[in-house]
């Protein structure tokens, strides 16, 4: 299974974005073969629709969770009729490690 | 000018696109009967789960009356493809798509469940099954 994970930059000691639509990058984390694969969000700087723009990138990879610190108010209905599980993490000093390291237990 | 029609709540789309029928070869298909998305949630709730309509009505967000319209839409449909003989395909309608938030009071985060088959609900963060569902949409 693949789970997108926002990030703040391209390394895994960097923390969670607690943006969706507008975070740096999206970290790509297979389950199955363990491998992170990170990508610069090309929405960072739009000015509307970066929410649906992105959802189109993650769901483009095939992933079945979507991990970020908020979600805006157009995405929520988009992803649930493409079956993506969203998960809001509270705690802004989590990094990227250690919530790969929580969800591939 | 005709009041807006009201978006009908719902969990998830059909699991498939349509139906076509057996047909002796050579004979032309006639055109698809479109059958919305909320006639077949309708169809769904009330015959395939069996709730009652003021039941369902609540569950896509709509008032009973309304439900039965819906309801009786989708049966005449479904009644007009089988006589015909024509194919149903389901799409549009006035819908929305939504799902229940769960917080987990283990790790603190809230997570939501799009798919309504799967009943038993664990955090996807920590496995923990200490989940409770939040009561209003929060977000």
């Amino acid at each position: 299974m693949k789970i997108a994970i926002t990030s703040t930059g391209n390394s895994p000691e960097s923390t969670l974005d607690s943006r969706f639509g507008r975070c740096s990058y999206f970290v790509i984390y297979d389950t199955e073969s363990g491998t992170t694969e990170f990508i610069p969000n090309p929405n960072k700087e739009a000015m509307e629709g970066a929410g649906p723009a992105s959802i189109q990138l993650v769901a483009s990879k095939g992933v079945e969770k979507v991990i970020s610190g908020e979600f805006g108010g157009k995405v929520k209905a988009i992803f649930d009729s493409l079956k993506i599980q969203l998960v809001i993490v509270n705690d802004r000093t989590m990094t990227i490690a250690h919530i790969i390291e929580m969800v591939s237990k | 000018m005709a009041r807006p029609k009201k978006l009908r709540k719902l969990s998830n789309p059909p699991k498939i696109k349509g139906f076509r029928p057996i047909k002796p070869a050579g004979e032309v298909e006639p055109a698809p009967i479109l059958l919305d998305y909320d006639e077949f949630e309708a169809l769904r709730l009330s015959d395939y789960l069996q709730n009652n309509q003021a039941d369902a009505a609540r569950e896509m967000g709509i008032s009973r009356p309304t439900f039965a319209r819906i309801y009786k839409n989708a049966r005449r449909k479904i009644a007009r493809s089988f006589a015909e003989g024509a194919p149903i395909l389901f799409q549009g309608g006035p819908v929305y798509f939504t799902s229940e938030w769960y917080s987990c009071k283990n790790c603190r985060c809230f997570f939501n469940n799009p798919d309504k088959d799967k009943p038993s609900v664990i955090c996807p963060l920590c496995r923990s099954s200490d989940v409770h569902q939040c009561e209003t949409d929060t977000l």
